[in-house]
């Protein structure tokens, strides 16, 4: 009946996990409860679970980023507080057993579930602002994406309390992954949540690329197009080719695991190597995936608040495609200790330094957008001037990484974790803080506490160089990765110092939830009327803070770079004489239905409970069946309305 | 570069670094002191444009302020041919430049390449277990775990392969690591020039047991080799292919051990079996040997 799932397969016995779980269960009963109190069950289905507005969609993929930060960031410091206590003989307090699902959690859980849903949020937030475009191409499809991200982060977190996470890594390096080596359900949890996951995401990525090459405003051509769109245009590129090679390796270590084939095991003619050439290939242009909306953003944020054009728009569009290209002929470099050979792996460093050139490129690019700006050091340019200087350090050491006879030194050593995450956090996790800060007020129309924002920014800088530099040092002293306890007195400083850097971070994440906090409770007093609050270049800034659920009154007519400053330089434009009615997508139940499925059959597949797979499955296909027999996709704003709605708008526009 | 390296070196001892008696830096023997020499010239040339680059971010982000009335706003300048042209160059010559250190390394650094030397090198096979190194000599017909003794100034010709799950061989001061696989076979040439005893560890994850399978590395002239032989052959243990099978079931970490007796071809052995059959108990840690959780085909 329920397949190979038992009461035993409650850790009952581990008081961290069930601590976890508890806490887990009361936040969410609170937050039902509160739900029910409040009467806010209608709003929150017709308002949000079945929205497919973009721009819901996105707050809502972000919200889920943020929320699995916490979660990855706690398995951080249990990694970092574990390795302070097992020095000198001691083990610690975390048992290999749970360690390893920590680590593996950690790594799956920030890069599937915390990076890739803040990015694809923002993506999915901006683009069609930056474009004048009234939404995503297939809005219903952009629900699905979401929830099946969503179903997808569900899974680890019912892991926790039901049964294991995998033991093997983020990346479930087979033959350790496949049944002799891994007979629990760790791996199926990881495989099956990220099967489903990466199906919305392979969605989102064909979804955002229709929108931004069919949905342009009139005029805006492609060399138009602010940069952070150019970016989400190579990221969602990346997605379509990388993400079906990831979906495809997945599925055949799932066969080995579930159908009993051979593909990546030991015996019987199976390859491991296979897989982890196929894994990466999917996961180097992963991390241009995840860094290249980040640079987008950045290129935004230092345009706007320097109060001048992008320095050099073309050679930074360029220097994004050729990292896009590039980011596919570098995969071997994360195993050149394999012994490929002095030929493959002197070929695959140098092709992985290349990508340094066009890199370098947009650094300068942005340092020299500084030069001559009149800087204005709000929250969003605190988090690009520590980003620069992170990165440039980031993107030494994975240069320092790409020369092969480097690597056969300092290969999976913590220099390596170092390097990453310098890149990882210092890149990605940076931009989407300056995301946040920068986009905020247009998202939700009033404005973030900014000395809050800047005192976590500081938090959160000082804490990464303490937490991830000494890192670098225990790298050079012969430190590897996913160690669990040590005895080598030479470590044990930097470790405590990292160790401190983890709780500085926290810090810097308290200040960043009490920001939001503050923000909204004085949410009146920080209004932002103008739609415009930092003098922005691009079209978002045209339109009222939260826009309406139509963006755009009016499609503008485009004809250069920087759309809405020259607009504004031009003078007050003339109000449009009429105004259309517009057809705005109505909201469909879909994606949530979809998901339930999913993730209900997925925890079914898991746990080998075939019926309920199958219940899952016949009924995610009714859904989409009896949702293909909609008759209507849309509902109709009158033209009187979009007309009332942009005159209110534009009582409290201020003109420059 | 050379004056480069010492400044580097300078400054890292400073930090506590440079002077470490163990880790990458401490290279004792050719393979790391040449992988030492390319780390630091490639970190040096990189250095001399990071450097400036990031004074460049915080003088510009300084001068630039919106506060301060002296720097002089630009709100239209956007190109600019000859900065265009050096911001693509700059980056373009640096990698230029560490390319040919990458492929020279790579080809010179080559784990597979042998080691030049008039000594004739001595060979070992290395077979990483559930969670401990086996070390077989076939010149000499002895074996021992977790610990490897090695003639100073001789190359040693590693053969390596894996009886479980993939591993990484790795001794921090001899230099380049190379990963053990079941049932493939990696090479690898390391010599020890200084007299010592090394950490060597595993450094990819395999397992609940990964943390213990450290091993020592023990470089010894060659009266003290030929002692250590001549010790390991006088130890009791005698390690036939039914003895090996035992071990590789056996998911443990384990002491420090020596066999007087290894059968020919141990090794073949240990790589057919590897790919004949994997299993490891349900319980990963308890080190009890258990039956096979199912029957698997063998080739």
């Amino acid at each position: 009946m329920f397949g190979k799932l038992t009461l035993h397969d409650i850790p009952l016995d581990q008081p961290i996990v069930m601590g976890a779980c508890l806490g887990i269960v009361l936040a969410g009963v609170g937050l039902l409860g509160l739900i029910t109190y409040l009467h806010r069950w209608r709003w929150l289905w017709e308002e949000w679970i079945t929205s497919v507005d973009h721009k819901r969609i996105g707050v809502m993929y972000i919200l889920l980023a943020l929320v699995m930060l916490l979660r990855g960031f706690s398995d951080a410091l249990m990694m970092r507080t574990q390795l302070a206590l097992a020095g000198g003989g001691h083990l610690g307090y975390l048992p290999p057993e749970h360690y390893d699902q920590v680590f593996s959690a950690h790594g799956t859980i920030m890069i599937f579930f915390v990076a890739m849903p803040f990015v694809v949020g923002l993506m999915n937030i901006i683009v069609p602002l930056q474009i004048g475009a009234r939404d995503v191409a297939f809005p219903v499809l952009n629900s699905v994406s979401f929830w099946l991200t969503a179903a997808g982060a569900l899974l680890p977190n019912i892991a926790l309390g039901v049964g294991e996470f995998a033991r093997t890594g983020w990346l479930a390096y087979p033959p350790l992954s496949e049944l002799p080596f891994s007979p629990g359900v760790g791996v199926d949890y990881y495989l099956v949540a990220l099967q489903i996951s990466g199906i919305g995401t392979l969605l989102s990525g064909i979804n955002l690329i229709t929108t931004i090459l069919k949905m342009r405003a009139p005029g805006m051509e492609l060399g138009m197009m602010p940069v952070f769109t150019w970016t989400a245009l190579g990221s969602n590129m990346l997605i379509i080719a990388a993400f079906p090679i990831l979906t495809v390796t997945l599925g055949l270590l799932l066969m080995d695991r579930y159908l009993g084939m051979h593909f990546f095991t030991n015996d019987a003619g199976g390859n491991p190597m296979l897989f982890i050439n196929l894994i990466w290939g999917w996961g180097h242009p992963e991390v241009y995936i995840l860094v290249l909306p980040a640079f987008g953003v950045f290129s935004e944020v230092i345009a706007t608040f320097s109060g001048k054009p992008l320095f050099g728009y073309r050679s930074m569009v360029a220097a994004t495609l050729v990292i896009t290209v590039l980011a596919f002929v570098v995969w071997l470099h994360h195993f050149f200790t394999m012994g490929a050979g002095a030929d493959v792996n002197a070929v695959f460093g140098i092709a992985t330094m290349i990508i340094a050139i066009p890199t370098g490129v947009k650094v300068f690019n942005w340092l020299f957008t500084m030069y001559g700006g009149r800087i204005r050091f709000e929250p969003p340019v605190l988090w690009t001037v520590g980003f620069m200087i992170t990165f440039v350090i980031g993107g030494m050491t994975g240069v320092l990484l790409a020369v092969p006879s480097n690597d056969f030194l300092l290969h999976n050593s913590l220099f390596l974790i170092a390097h990453f995450h310098n890149v990882i956090i210092g890149g990605v996790l940076f931009g989407c803080f300056a995301a946040l800060e920068y986009w905020f007020p247009k998202v939700f129309g009033f404005r973030l506490e900014p000395r809050l924002g800047k005192a976590a920014f500081w938090c959160w800088f000082v804490g990464f160089y303490l937490a991830f530099m000494p890192l670098y040092v225990l790298g050079f002293l012969g430190m590897t990765r996913r160690t669990n306890h040590y005895d080598n007195p030479a470590w044990d400083p930097y470790i405590l110092i990292a160790c401190g850097g983890a709780f500085l971070i926290l810090a810097g994440i308290c200040l960043q939830i009490l920001e939001i906090v503050v923000s909204i409770r004085t949410r009146r007093a920080r209004r932002d009327l103008t739609g415009d609050p930092w003098n922005g270049r691009t079209l978002e800034w045209s339109l009222s803070s939260p826009p309406p659920a139509f963006n755009f009154p009016v499609l503008p007519a485009v004809e250069g770079l920087d759309a809405h400053w020259t607009s504004k330089a031009a003078g007050p434009a003339a109000r449009p004489a009429a105004y259309d009615d517009i057809w705005v997508p109505e909201n469909s139940p879909l994606g949530f239905l979809l998901a339930a499925c999913a993730a209900v059959g997925g925890f079914a597949v898991v746990w080998h409970i075939w019926w309920l797979a199958l219940v899952g499955l016949v009924c995610g296909l009714g859904a989409l069946i009896a949702s293909s027999w909609r008759e209507h996709g849309e509902i109709c704003v009158p033209a009187v309305e979009v007309a009332r709605s942009d005159h209110l708008a534009n009582v409290f526009r201020v003109n420059p | 570069m050379r004056a480069l390296r010492t400044a580097l070196r300078a400054t890292l001892l400073a930090a506590g670094l440079g002077g470490c008696r163990e880790g990458v830096l401490a290279a004792a023997g050719p393979i790391g002191d040449a992988e030492n020499q390319i780390l630091w010239e490639t970190f040096g040339a990189m250095l001399l444009v990071v450097v400036p680059v990031i004074l460049m971010i915080l003088a510009f982000a300084w001068w630039f302020r919106a506060s301060n009335p002296r720097a002089t706003y630009r709100p239209d300048w956007s190109y600019s041919g000859k900065v265009e042209f050096s911001i693509w160059i700059v980056p373009l010559l640096l990698i230029l430049f560490l390319a040919t250190l990458a492929w020279s390394g790579s080809h010179d650094l080559d784990p597979y390449r042998p080691l030049p030397s008039d000594r004739k090198p001595v060979r070992v096979e290395v077979v990483s277990l559930d969670w401990k190194w086996l070390f077989l000599y076939p010149d000499y017909g002895v074996a021992s775990i977790n610990e490897l003794a090695v003639p100073v100034g001789t190359p040693v010709d590693f053969r390596l392969t894996s009886g479980t799950v993939m591993n990484s061989f790795f001794v921090p001061q001899l230099g380049s690591q190379i990963y053990t696989m079941a049932g493939m076979q990696t090479r690898l040439s390391l010599q020890a020039d200084q007299p010592g005893a090394y950490r060597g560890l595993s450094a990819q994850f395999s397992g609940d047991g990964f943390s213990d399978m450290g091993f020592t590395v023990r470089a010894v002239d060659a009266a003290g080799f030929a002692g250590w032989i001549a010790a390991a052959k006088a130890s009791p243990g005698h390690l036939d292919n039914a003895a090996y099978d035992r071990l590789a079931a056996t998911h443990a970490a384990a002491a420090p051990t020596r066999f007087g007796a290894v059968d020919p071809g141990l090794f073949d052995h240990a790589v057919a079996a590897a790919t004949a059959s994997a299993h490891r108990p349900m319980s990963a840690t308890n080190g009890v040997m258990c039956a096979p959780r199912r029957t698997q085909g063998t080739l």
